[in-house]
């Protein structure tokens, strides 16, 4: 299972990585003439509403759904390990002042506050990687404070602490690390989420804004044709579905591998 | 039991009044003039003027907040600035369409979810077993917005077997419960066969089934008793993902629900009735996750509360 989710992200990755030089068109070319056009042997996935070939608009979209999925970990992980350590390591008033921010953001279901931020911060792209960095770290924080909990109570911690070595020291070269494969499950299952998340934000007309394509702005645009032309919401839904469940196999793996 | 549900509503006052706060500040997070970005640019200074007085946006911050505490002591959300009524009014109004879409959503999701997974822990390891892995999989990567509007056009538009837009009688609700339970039932069988799978390998069920019982009975009257509580913490968990899909499901199938009204709201910036679903949808998963706590205690008679 998970050499079959390393192989459809690999080939996501290098389809992103690639895709200005494998893409036949561009992505934003308009053939009027041949709007809504299904696929053929020139334009293997159709052309959507405004005759533009949805398989560059695919491969490029694939950069955006990235792109923004290793933002919105990275920047996550990274708040969410200081704030996860730090309550941790320091307990007490330190480890409850930061567990009550996360109990409020909790609160909020899913992706609701991002929309929410989102849509009082006006749609962008960036916009939709700040609102959903700032409540996706909640759950790396939850992990890394847990596996730090249990590694301040082992013997080369405290042998650590011993020999003098500083608060910072300590969590950055021996603790951190201890937390460092729960927190690269947290963030390959991470990844798939803000993946949809990004999708379903520009499905509301709340991320991406056109001309660039995204996903689930394609989605969205390719409703008001569903009966016509089926191909405009059909292919870029499969491309979302097919990189979050590449990314569920190896995450699911990774969880298997480090237990 | 009741000592333990009076200290958990107490703890309950904290994150209910952070969650008030922060839906607060949100209307302070648009950039410039929040009055200006309901209005638009073009809209008389006089206009704008008056509605910043009409939010109590002229007011210092303090003064706003302690207002906006008292008016949700009240169960007064402020006005809608699209329809000009109290933004109470309006949520409560399409209230009973969300609770009806998210418990059958919920209904669907645990009548796929239960037998599934009770399937592939029995025949764990075996095809059927995989074939419901890479289903549940599958489930999981579909975005429901992707889902939505294909079952539209299988069962509405080309089959013409159900309507695909409006609240009506029971035909109405099976495309979006359909659509809006598919990504639940599949994480919601992976934890019943985890679970379930556990609990088949304890002593009891050898020991019941070496007494005679029969798979049947060792499964549905042993087992899967025990195996709820993980279900039942989950099913209680994903009801903030069925409330944050009802926003989707119910724009797609113009299900006149709360998660419309609040897509609707951003797109008119009506800003006071997007605070009013984000606090009321953020408030009922606090009390489902409270209620998903108290119910332990009637699945699993060994848990005690101090």
């Amino acid at each position: 299972m998970r050499n079959a989710g390393i192989a459809i992200v690999g080939v996501v990755v290098l389809a992103a990585v690639l895709g200005p030089w494998l893409i036949p068109f561009d992505p934003s070319a308009q053939e009027l003439a041949l709007r809504l056009e299904g696929p053929s042997r020139q334009h293997w996935l159709g052309l959507d509403e405004l005759g533009r070939d949805i398989l560059s608009r695919v491969v490029s979209g694939a950069r955006v759904s990235l792109a923004v999925g290793l933002i919105v970990v990275s920047v996550s992980a990274f708040i969410g390990a200081i704030a996860g350590s730090v309550a941790g390591y320091y307990g007490g008033v330190v480890d409850d002042a930061i567990s009550r921010v996360i109990d409020v953001l909790l609160a909020f279901p899913g992706v609701l506050l991002a929309i929410a931020l989102v849509a009082v911060l006006g749609p962008s792209l960036t916009n939709v990687a700040l609102a959903l960095s700032s409540i996706g770290w909640v759950g790396y924080a939850r992990v890394v404070r847990a596996q730090v909990l249990q590694a301040r109570e082992f013997e080369y911690v405290v042998a650590a602490r011993a020999v003098g070595a500083g608060s910072p020291r300590i969590l950055i070269r021996h603790i951190l690390p201890a937390a460092l494969p729960a927190l690269t499950v947290q963030a390959t299952l991470g990844m798939g989420g803000a993946i949809l998340s990004e999708a379903a934000l520009s499905f509301l007309g709340l991320g991406v804004q056109p001309p660039t394509p995204s996903w689930g702005a394609m989605i969205n645009y390719g409703r008001a044709h569903i009966l016509d032309a089926p191909h405009l919401t059909v292919f870029p839904g499969l491309a979302i579905a097919l990189l979050v469940l590449g990314l569920n196999l190896l995450g699911d793996g990774l969880r298997e591998r480090f237990g | 039991m009741l000592r333990y549900l009076a200290r958990r509503l107490f703890l309950t006052i904290p994150v209910l009044l952070g969650v008030a706060t922060l839906v607060f500040a949100l209307i302070h997070l648009i950039p410039g003039d929040p009055a200006r970005a309901m209005l638009g640019d073009v809209a008389p200074d006089a206009d704008v003027v008056q509605l910043r007085r009409l939010l109590g946006l002229d007011q210092p911050l303090a003064v706003q907040y302690v207002a906006f505490l008292g008016g949700l002591s009240r169960a007064d959300l402020g006005t809608s600035l699209r329809t000009g009524a109290p933004v109470a009014t309006e949520i409560l109004a399409r209230l009973p369409a969300t609770f009806e879409l998210a418990v059958a959503a919920m209904v669907v999701a645990l009548s796929v979810a239960i037998p599934l997974g009770v399937i592939a822990a029995v025949w764990r390891g075996t095809v059927v077993d995989h074939a419901a892995t890479v289903l549940s999989l599958a489930g999981v990567s579909m975005p429901g917005f992707w889902l939505g509007p294909l079952l539209a056009i299988v069962f509405g538009v080309e089959l013409g077997w159900l309507p695909v837009s409006g609240r009506g009688g029971l035909e109405h609700i099976i495309l979006p419960a359909v659509s809006l339970g598919a990504a639940l039932s599949a994480v919601l069988s992976r934890m019943t066969r985890v679970t379930l799978a556990d609990q088949l390998a304890e002593p009891y069920v050898v020991a019941a089934r070496a007494r005679g019982a029969s798979t049947g009975r060792a499964v549905l009257l042993h087992a899967f008793r025990n195996s709820l509580i993980p279900i039942v913490t989950l099913a209680g968990l994903q009801v903030g993902a069925v409330l944050t899909g009802a926003v989707i499901t119910e724009t797609i199938f113009a299900w006149p629900g709360v998660g419309r009204l609040l897509v609707q709201s951003i797109g008119s910036r009506d800003y006071p009735t997007v605070q009013g679903c984000i606090l009321l949808i953020a408030v009922t998963y606090i009390g489902v996750n409270l209620a998903v706590d108290c119910l332990y205690v009637a699945l699993d008679p060994r848990i005690r509360y101090r």
